[in-house]
């Protein structure tokens, strides 16, 4: 029973400790003695990155690493690829101490076996999208045609489709990191490394990755050890949660078990701030309207702003953008044939909501609404407006 | 009171009787090396010497009109702009119209000898000084003293050396013009976003792969504003470097001087000018291209 279970393990971290610094034996007495992380710089110089920190891997499971900026997460995942020898502690992968690896090892290692995705993505901007993506097979010495063929479905698989021979520069956040994330899938690896792949992406944006993420997840079936320090990501995302404080783990739980039981008050602070959490409120996911006229604009024009968006209602505002309800398709022919008023086509009477309305509470509006919620300011100013796609989307 | 004085003289003037004599042991030096490195000096001399000749050759091969068709195409490829094209090739067409074609071409090849040695060493020099902090140490500072040093001061040591002629005048340039791509090669490689360079780490690149397939080329830019400095550096030796015996568009500078023909004078350096403006440009157009790859 027992075996079964440790060969699920593919990454085993044991007692891992890295310092930063020159006075090392000084600093690591300290540690033993118990003292902080703030002491040991005061008086030692080194900085304590990560304290004693152990934890496993399930195979095939999103393992989530969350904590404050400096907290250590980086260097955990940094020691796990090598980037940074740990001071002391084991890491294993399958089995193997990573840290008795050949040189030769360490590249195979490090070209089969684990990829990484990064926060900034890393992309060479001397290289279009296709090159980048078989960055790694190439480093790898793959025929160019072979590696091509292989970057080419990561493309597709990651939504670029098209923009294979574009450059980096000519891509949005979004499009960049889909990038880096076919680059590292293109290694076939075994696990994931993603240090903060969406921090740098809008919310909305996020949102798709983090939806994307778990599409390809379940479909390739890869280890993800994900670093995020945004605690809804962490929920949604991982299998696991370990939640790390000055270079140590507090608490590792499912995202249940953590919500359910926080080991301390610090884990309580960070879950509660899950709901007050920016991400949560309309303004995040809220867009600009994309077809927009005036009450002093005739069925005409209301006509042709439809035709050019390719939507079938306008929103219909007063002067200073004052919300006054929707003008649908059906309504403005019948203006323009001359059996409705103008000023007695709009629908009126639409339910709206604000910026700073929680999600939550507009998913009972959203489920009824046959337009686009409009999303007014407290005085009654059109601000955006939301759909009910995007409503549902945020709940993923 | 004379006591006094002595202290006054020695507080105010520097005092007479500590003096290093610094002067003899370099002539030393140099007499050492002309007796004893006879054979090297003569290596040198005789590489360079086939170099300056087959340089030499291939730029007397070009026909007039060829390479002022192949300015306006390069200029027209690169900026797209067919009245600066028909601009350049007009003012290479004016040097040979003023008489100073022939001397424009040993100009060209005394310049061209030495930015291919200048960046014969000057990138490999480079690409190690971005890696080594120890190379660096050493090279740095040896950058600084041929920056700062009046090329005069070792114009005398290199006829002393390699006696009159386009040699030294190869060395000196090389000497004044190859610290700029040393430095821009170096400075360009540590610039590159680390974290770009780590990503190549982590997909298991090896030192020479990350540097050959990340870090030059992400540095290009900066490396080709380092071959254009040097380019412009090697042009502005070529009067210097006639009075040591170089042949070229300098030495009429130097006719106009002694002779005081201003006409002489002007006209070579009008030439001059146009040389430097036309390959400044050029090397110009190369950077831009690199940064801005095709959409
Ligand atoms: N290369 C380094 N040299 C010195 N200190 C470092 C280095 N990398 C990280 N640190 C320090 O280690 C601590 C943890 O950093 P990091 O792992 O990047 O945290 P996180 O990713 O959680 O923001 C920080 O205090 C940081 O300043
Ligand atoms: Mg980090």
């Amino acid at each position: 029973m027992n075996e079964v279970k440790n060969n699920n393990i593919i990454l085993r971290v044991e007692n891992l400790t890295k310092l930063f610094g020159t006075k090392k034996t000084l600093a690591r007495e300290m540690l033993k003695k118990g003292h902080d992380k703030e002491e040991i710089l005061k008086h030692t110089g080194v900085t304590v990155a990560v304290n004693n920190v152990s934890f496993e891997v399930e195979r095939g499971k999103v393992f989530v690493l969350i904590g404050l900026s400096g907290s250590g997460k980086s260097t955990v995942v940094r020691c796990i690829n090598m980037l940074q020898p740990p001071t002391s502690g084991k890491i294993y992968f399958e089995g193997q101490d990573v840290e008795s690896f050949s040189k030769s090892e360490l590249l195979d290692y490090r070209r089969n076996k684990v990829s990484m995705v990064f926060q900034s993505f890393g992309l060479m901007s001397h290289r279009n999208v296709l090159n980048n993506v078989a960055f790694g097979l190439e480093i790898r010495g793959v025929k160019k045609s072979e590696r091509e063929e292989r970057a080419m479905e990561m493309i597709s698989m990651v939504g670029l489709k098209g923009w294979e021979y574009s450059d980096i520069s000519s891509l949005s956040g979004g499009m960049r990191q889909r990038v880096g994330i076919a680059r590292a899938l293109a290694n076939n690896p075994d696990i994931l490394l993603m240090d903060e792949p969406f921090s740098a992406l809008d919310p909305l944006v996020r949102q798709d990755m983090q939806f994307e993420l778990l599409s390809i997840q379940e479909k390739l079936n890869k280890t993800v050890i994900f670093i995020t320090h945004d605690i809804n990501e962490a929920f949604k995302l991982g299998d696991t949660v370990a939640i790390m404080r000055d270079g140590k783990i507090i608490q590792i739980d499912t995202p249940e078990g953590m919500s359910s039981n926080p080991a301390d008050d610090y884990v309580r602070n960070f879950i509660n701030s899950a709901d007050k959490a920016q991400i949560y409120c309309v303004r995040s996911i809220m867009q600009t309207p994309t077809c927009l006229v005036r009450t002093r604009d005739g069925a005409n024009h209301a006509l042709k702003q439809m035709k050019i968006n390719g939507v079938s209602s306008a929103f219909v505002v007063a002067e200073k953008m004052q919300f006054v309800g929707i003008l649908t398709l059906e309504n403005a022919l019948k203006v323009r044939a001359g059996e409705l008023a103008y000023q007695n086509a709009f629908i009126r009477d639409l339910p709206t909501t604000t910026p700073e309305t929680h999600i939550a509470d507009l998913i009972p509006i959203a489920a009824e609404a046959s337009f686009p919620i409009a999303v007014v300011d407290e005085n009654n100013q059109l601000s955006g407006i939301v759909t009910k796609a995007s409503v549902l989307a945020s709940l993923i | 009171m004379g006591g006094v004085s002595v202290l006054e003289d020695w507080l105010f003037k520097f005092p007479e009787n500590i003096y290093i004599n610094i002067k003899e042991p370099i002539d030393g030096a140099i007499d050492y090396m002309l007796r004893n490195w006879e054979p090297f000096f003569d290596v040198i001399t005789k590489v360079l010497r086939s170099m300056l000749s087959g340089i030499g050759t291939f730029v007397e091969l070009i026909p007039w009109w060829l390479l002022i068709s192949l300015v306006f195409i390069a200029t027209y490829a690169m900026s797209r702009k067919i009245l600066r094209a028909i601009l350049y090739s007009v003012l290479l067409f004016f040097i040979g119209a003023i008489g100073l074609w022939d001397l424009m071409n040993q100009t060209l090849t005394v310049v061209i000898s030495s930015v291919i040695i200048s960046l014969v060493f000057g990138l490999p020099i480079g690409i190690l000084i971005s890696s080594s902090k120890r190379a660096n140490a050493v090279v740095r500072p040896i950058l600084d003293t041929m920056q700062t040093m009046p090329s005069f001061v070792y114009l005398i040591p290199a006829v002393m050396l390699l006696g009159l002629g386009n040699v030294p005048a190869v060395i000196a340039t090389t000497i004044y013009a190859i610290p700029p791509v040393i430095r821009l090669t170096s400075h360009g490689i540590q610039q590159v976003d680390v974290e770009v360079v780590e990503a190549a780490k982590s997909f298991g690149a090896t030192k020479a792969q990350a540097l050959f397939k990340v870090q030059i080329p992400q540095a290009m830019p900066t490396i080709m504003t380092g071959v254009n400095q040097t380019i412009m550096m090697a042009i502005s030796m070529v009067v210097t470097c006639s009075m040591i015996g170089a042949t070229g568009l300098g030495t009429e500078v130097l006719i106009g001087i002694n002779r005081l023909e201003s006409g002489t004078g002007f006209a070579a350096g009008i030439a001059i000018v146009i040389v430097a403006i036309i390959m400044d440009r050029l090397t110009q157009g190369i950077i831009r291209e690199e940064s801005a790859p095709n959409e």
